[in-house]
């Protein structure tokens, strides 16, 4: 492995499960010690993304490569370097949590005098200590998926792929497992992590928005706020959100309006055009509040990405 | 390949087996319970044939006639009847499937000329059955009639006049009492390890699809081939249990004589649990769910196995086309072995061509089993 080199490179990386196109020309750069966060629709590609880096699908068209070695040629190479979460909970729930991670360890080759010193690491990363020897399937939610990270870092891998580690895990677990994430990724592993809570994205260096099979966008959280909108984002308060909504959406210099809970997001091109909005829905019989500046959230970002047409977004 | 991995499938393959009760009772009870019904349900030998009695003189020799065929142990009396409708009656209502007709005038005739005749009819709608049947029958008669010559001769001072001067006494060998049970149980060991191999390894890596533990597994560097071995170690070792439990069986339950060498039984066994399971891990690795795989499994070494191994049926009765097709049924050669080790007492030399097809069978399954795992999701 090249020590300088990026951890997961991916150039028109495509596959196709007969007539569908899961996965389209995608283009990745991930260096090492970077969260890279995977956002995107069910179905979007994700999943299959990650399945084609880890080496367990086969690329219909393009190359990919990690920890510098090629997914389609060398799988095997690549599966020693890597850790893997399928999005499914995949342990042994009739094994006990030591019997799991004893069996992984022997799979990955941990030499015999670090295992047991890897194994306690484990064991307190998930949180259960005095709990060794209970069977998996009798765990709860939140531990299952501690201990299946914890599985999938045994061999310390310098690259690790999360298939949605967090889906079904209570808010509070969610946050203990992202604090293990940031730790690995302050000890130099590259993490490539997908997850559809809009909130988890703001915990990556990195998001690579995915629809339907195509790179949408990347960049930093804050880059893609400020980039990948195109205007100014105002919130605005008013009565009838839905006749708003189409009145607005024929006003010149409105890029866009959408609703998020009682209230209109509005984005402008000018924020000077926002002040006249309240008068402008004045004539078709609605009251407005004054509208007001706002930091564009990802959702914000991402709603206003997935409508574009694709061929709009090239190049972004 | 790397013993480390090796070790690490076979024990949590092990662990797994040991707490699932469903494998453990395919494992354990299965081949006491086949054993139990194959081996008391399949004979080929018939006795207690149930048989009506028209007596029409009721004489001392009648009645001694009647006597040995209850003595044969082949025959029982089911009636005993007095007239000739009543003998078709209780034929056509399969009350019993033959009748022997005495003669008024039996005893008369045999104490004058030294040789009598008795009528026989039996109901050949059950053709095989009714061949059997009535050898027993003639040799009931036989016997009977060479004694009451034998008697006559003595009271009347000359010879017997039926009894030839050539006496043929055929000699059987290996089985000498024409047991066919000793014929079929080792047949039995052969189709219960069939069945029971080829059931235990099917689920162990549908099993693992189904519960969504393969992808994880593959993500992993461990090779196919460590996979296989690792998993077909612990059921290797139940396969030679459950053959250990059944070969017993046979030789001190069922009494079947056994004059080969024990270490050319264990080591053709292991042979035949090596092509057994690779044809379960075979259909595992092709189907993914548990209830398929064990079904397929089932089809794949029930019907081959008890039709076409020569276990019930000789295959050299069979069309010319047919006992080709025997020659791919591996189960044949075990059946052959098995047979041949226990009555003949057979070497590994004698064996040599048998256990020849064997090894050639198992190499090549585990060499498909072992490249159709597939470490890839498409």
């Amino acid at each position: 492995m090249n020590d300088d080199g990026p951890a997961v490179v991916a150039q028109g990386l495509t596959k196709k499960f007969g007539s569908f196109t899961a996965v389209d020309r995608l283009d990745l750069n991930i260096a090492k010690g970077e969260i890279v966060g995977f956002i995107g629709p069910n179905g979007a590609g994700k999943s299959t993304t990650i399945r084609l880096l880890c080496g367990l699908l086969q690329p219909s068209a393009g190359r990919a490569w990690v920890a510098g070695f090629d997914v389609g040629r060398e799988p095997d190479a690549v599966r020693a370097h890597i850790g893997y979460m399928s999005q499914k909970f995949s342990l042994y729930g009739d094994l006990t949590v030591r019997e799991n991670l004893r069996f992984f360890g022997g799979l990955y080759r941990v030499p015999r005098r670090d295992i047991d010193a890897r194994m306690r690491l484990a064991v307190a990363m998930a949180g259960l200590e005095g709990r060794e020897d209970a069977l998996v399937q009798t765990l709860a939610g939140g531990w299952k998926q501690r201990l299946a990270l914890g599985c999938a870092i045994l061999h310390r891998p310098p690259v690790l792929f999360l298939d949605e580690p967090t889906s079904g895990v209570e808010p509070e677990a969610r946050r203990l497992f992202w604090d293990l994430i940031h730790h690995l990724a302050s000890e130099g592993v590259t993490i490539l992590v997908s997850t559809h809570y809009m909130d988890e994205a703001e915990y990556c260096n990195r998001i690579a928005l995915i629809d339907a099979g195509r790179l949408v966008a990347i960049g930093s959280p804050g880059e893609l706020r400020r980039r990948e909108l195109g205007g100014v984002l105002f919130e605005l308060e008013c009565s009838a959100l839905g006749a708003a909504l189409v009145a607005l959406r024929q006003v010149p210099g409105v890029i866009d309006a959408s609703i998020f809970g009682n209230r209109l997001h509005v984005l402008v091109q000018q924020a000077g055009i926002a002040a006249d909005l309240p008068s402008l829905l004045a004539r078709h019989g609605i009251t407005a509040g004054p509208p007001r500046g706002i930091t564009p959230s990802l959702e914000d970002v991402f709603v206003q990405l997935v409508s574009r047409p694709h061929d709009a977004v090239a190049g972004a | 390949m790397n013993l480390g991995r090796l070790f690490a499938i076979a024990f949590k393959e092990t662990l797994q087996v040991w707490r699932d009760p469903r494998s453990l009772a395919i494992a354990l009870l299965m081949p006491l319970m086949q054993m139990v019904l194959l081996g008391y349900g399949v004979s080929l030998d018939i006795r207690r044939v149930p048989l009506c009695v028209y007596d029409q003189e009721h004489s001392q020799t009648s009645r001694e006639l009647v006597q040995r065929f209850v003595a044969s142990d082949w025959f029982v009396i089911a009636r005993n009847l007095n007239d000739e409708r009543a003998v078709r009656d209780a034929m056509n209502r399969g009350t019993c499937i033959g009748a022997v007709t005495i003669p008024v005038n039996f005893s008369r005739v045999l104490a004058s000329t030294g040789n009598a005749e008795v009528q026989t009819v039996f109901d050949a709608t059950d053709a095989n059955t009714t061949t059997i049947a009535t050898g027993y029958a003639q040799g009931v008669i036989a016997l009977a009639t060479a004694d009451f010559a034998a008697r006559w001769a003595a009271a009347h001072g000359t010879r017997p006049p039926s009894v030839g001067s050539v006496d043929l006494q055929p000699r059987v060998l290996f089985n000498e009492g024409l047991d066919s049970r000793n014929f079929i149980i080792p047949g039995v060991v052969a189709v219960i390890l069939g069945l029971i191999g080829a059931q235990l390894t099917s689920l162990t890596v549908a099993r693992e699809w189904e519960r969504g533990t393969m992808e994880q597994l593959i993500s992993t560097p461990v090779t196919a081939l460590e996979v296989m071995i690792g998993k077909l170690i612990p059921y290797f070792a139940i396969g030679l249990f459950d053959a250990a439990f059944c070969l017993a069986a046979a030789a001190f339950w069922f009494q079947v004589p056994f004059r080969g060498s024990l270490v050319t039984v264990l080591l053709t066994t292991g042979l035949f649990t090596v092509v057994v399971m690779g044809i379960g891990y075979l259909v595992s690795v092709r189907i993914r769910s548990q209830l398929g795989a064990s079904q397929v499994a089932l089809m794949l070494t029930m019907l081959p196995t008890s039709l076409l191994s020569g276990y019930t049926f000789p295959i050299d009765q069979m069309p010319a086309p047919i006992q080709a097709v025997t020659l791919i049924v591996y189960a044949r050669y075990y059946v052959t072995i098995l047979r041949a080790v226990f009555l003949k007492g057979s070497t590994v030399a004698d064996l040599a061509v048998p256990i020849l097809a064997l090894v050639l069978y198992a190499a090549a399954i585990i060499w498909i089993a072992a490249r159709a795992f597939r470490k890839r999701l498409d």
